[in-house]
């Protein structure tokens, strides 16, 4: 009986390892065609409405803009949790510490209001990126001293922070000149710690350098530091790492650390910038899509920046769809796990080839 | 505790347990046969859309709980796939199932948003529900209710005293040893991970059809990954797993209660309170040994037959 069979490659295909997202993509772009038609959308104009139009049409600089404001926090959490995730290290909570960075930031730059000075900003970057790492020490050191599950604690934390962010916004972070409604200060507007563009309409922002700056160290990190060694070491043969010398639980620290300080000042540049207010719709999921970009770039800093621009094409053409064809705000992120999905399936494809045919006898 | 009643509260605790109890009941078999899914969220919200817009469409509660427990199976079966077949990693899929259903309710539930459905109705057993106290409390539930427990039950007696019990968690303890006696490894996998997925779709569309009766996007708020949690916390024994499921309805009725009743706690204490339980609970099990004893050998790690 002829049947489908894997078989293990000597060596890793490189074709297929960086092949595999482009091939995702195109296949995420079909499928999900296919879910539009079957939700009765015209699913040619569903794709060319999300990936298209916005680029081309007659607000394509605007568009243009968001690109990327969408992307920075995509890429800064992205390139954190790639460290970790190389080493089996699974931080999934990064929407909270996204969240919990932005409230300290927030904290800090309210607490303060309306004191002059630009070194304020940097005050409240700092305060972010402590507060979303302690955020993500508690899985850490949890992991570390009790062996308790990183993912099950980093996740449950998302809901903890965002119920925080809900009671703050209504509570203690409340804007007293704003007339009862909801949310804090408008703190884009508070020129000290504002992160408004820094060339006026290209939506770049202290973030996307940020994130820029996150890719090079990211880069740097992995191809010539020890530590970056070590983490790839202990993801590929966490036997042979211990052997190595390599502690695993100060890795732990070190890639939860990491990823919860970048996390932390992503959601900073976010509240301080586009977003302004801190409300309780502030998180919009880039904690989780960061997860995607992740993967979708390989775990490979430059590859996480390729694939976070796309993402943010993702989350703009989402933004157009619902206004022009009413989709849900939540059916981009279908796309975005669709995306995974085929993603995953295409990477057996990286050590295995199939073969069709008889069962070899050996 | 003026202002709540207590029969009241007990009776609810049981309605509020029940979707994590059949998405943990359904997980603690996955991970028995040694398969970790992390979209047990993904599957419930599919689950609770799926099983909302059957019932809205056919009129009957009972159709919408098919309609969820095979909208789950199918999530269910795209991750068997990937993972079993395509030798995917299991945490990044489960993760990529949640996003998808997330993603994915929310557009099948676009069209069923603010529309209410009558309550199905309760059993009510006769002679059982007049016993003062306890027929309030136990007794005026609905079928699927009853259906939980007696799963509690039925999974309990598959994997302690059957045979096909004993065979998957060879699977689970061990791939390799299995597949050497000639077990179709894979195949016992799919079928776990199926059965997981019809119980998680069946979970949440309790949520939607007999809890809150509508529709909201992201309404199981955590639910699948409280869920998770849980078979950590049993142990991965199915008593255990009522139990675990039974205290973490009691906290969120209490929470609710209450909340409702003004008590003077910070409600974000409260409304976080499941959460900060959840993580409490997998502190306090990490300290005994026997939890860690009793994980599943080849818990999420990949299956390939070399030959």
């Amino acid at each position: 009986m002829a049947m489908i069979r894997l078989e293990r490659r000597a060596d890793p295909s490189n074709f297929w390892r960086y092949g595999a997202p482009l091939v995702a993509v195109l296949a995420t772009i079909i499928a999900g065609g296919i879910m539009f038609a079957l939700l009765g959308k015209n699913p040619v104009e569903a794709i060319r409405t999300i990936f298209w139009t916005p680029f081309t049409g007659r607000n394509a600089a605007y568009y243009l803009s968001q690109l990327p404001i969408k992307a920075a926090p995509l890429v800064l959490i992205a390139t954190g949790l790639a460290l970790g995730f190389r080493a089996g290290i699974w931080n999934i909570g990064a929407e909270g510490q996204y969240v919990i960075g932005a409230l300290s930031g927030a904290a800090v730059a309210l607490a303060l209001y309306p004191m002059e000075g630009r070194w304020l900003f940097i005050i409240c970057i700092a305060a972010s990126l402590a507060g979303g790492m302690l955020w993500a020490m508690i899985p850490a050191v949890l992991k570390v001293r009790l062996g308790v599950s990183e993912i099950l604690v980093s996740l449950m934390l998302v809901y903890v922070a965002e119920n925080i962010l809900a009671s703050l916004a209504v509570g203690a972070m409340k804007n007293p000149e704003g007339y009862g409604f909801p949310g804090s200060r408008n703190l884009s507007q508070y020129p000290a710690v504002a992160n408004l563009d820094i060339w006026s309409g290209t939506g770049i922002h202290w973030g996307v350098i940020a994130a820029l700056l996150s890719v090079l160290a990211g880069q740097i990190l992995l191809s010539r530091h020890i530590l970056g060694f070590q983490i790839q070491v202990a993801g590929l043969a966490p036997r042979a790492a211990r052997f190595a010398g390599v502690a695993p639980g100060r890795l732990v620290m070190v890639c939860m650390a990491a990823s919860g300080a970048l996390a932390g000042a992503a959601g900073w540049f976010e509240l301080a910038g586009p977003s302004g207010i801190v409300s309780v719709d502030f998180n919009v999921g880039y904690g989780f899509t960061a997860i995607i970009v992740a993967f979708l770039g390989r775990l490979h800093p430059v590859g996480i920046l390729l694939a976070g621009v796309l993402l943010a094409v993702t989350y703009v053409g989402g933004d157009v769809a619902r206004s022009s064809l009413g989709l849900p705000a939540g059916s981009i992120q279908s796309f975005q796990g669709m995306l995974l999905f085929f993603l995953l399936a295409l990477d057996v494809l990286t050590a295995y080839r199939i073969r069709i045919g008889r069962k070899a006898r050996a | 505790m003026g202002g709540i009643d207590p029969i009241l509260l007990l009776a609810s605790l049981m309605v509020a347990s029940t979707p994590i109890l059949l998405a943990a009941l359904g997980e603690l078999v996955v991970e028995r046969a040694g398969v970790l899914n992390l979209g047990v969220e993904g599957m419930m919200i599919t689950g609770a859309v799926c099983g909302f817009a059957a019932t809205v469409l056919t009129g009957s509660p009972w159709l919408g709980f098919v309609a969820a427990a095979l909208a789950g199976g199918v999530m269910a079966l795209i991750f068997g796939v990937l993972t079993q077949y395509l030798l995917s990693n299991q945490v990044a899929t489960g993760l990529a199932l949640t996003l998808f259903g997330l993603g994915l309710s929310a557009l099948i539930g676009q069209s069923y948003a603010g529309i209410t459905i009558d309550r199905p109705p309760s059993l009510n057993l006769p002679l059982l529900r007049d016993i003062p106290w306890l027929g309030p409390i136990v007794f005026r539930h609905d079928v699927i209710l009853y259906l939980s427990l007696a799963m509690v039950v039925a999974i309990w007696w598959f994997l302690t005293r059957s045979r096909g019990g004993l065979i998957l968690r060879a699977v689970g303890e061990n791939h390799d040893a299995a597949h050497a006696l000639g077990y179709p490894v894979i195949a016992i996998r799919m079928a776990a991970i199926t059965f997981g997925g019809a119980m998680a779709g069946t979970g949440g569309a309790y949520i939607s059809i007999m809890r809150l009766r509508q529709w909201t996007e992201g309404m199981t708020s955590g639910a699948g990954w409280i869920a998770l949690a849980i078979v950590v916390f049993a142990s991965w024994r199915s008593g255990r797993v009522l139990l675990g499921a039974y205290l973490f309805g009691g906290v969120t009725v209490l929470q609710l209660n209450l909340q409702g009743a003004g008590f003077r706690i910070p409600a974000v204490l409260l409304s976080a309170s499941p959460y900060l339980i959840t993580i409490i609970v997998l502190v306090l099990m990490s300290l005994s040994r026997n939890a860690r004893n009793a994980t599943p050998g080849n818990l999420g790690a990949t299956f390939h037959a070399s030959n």
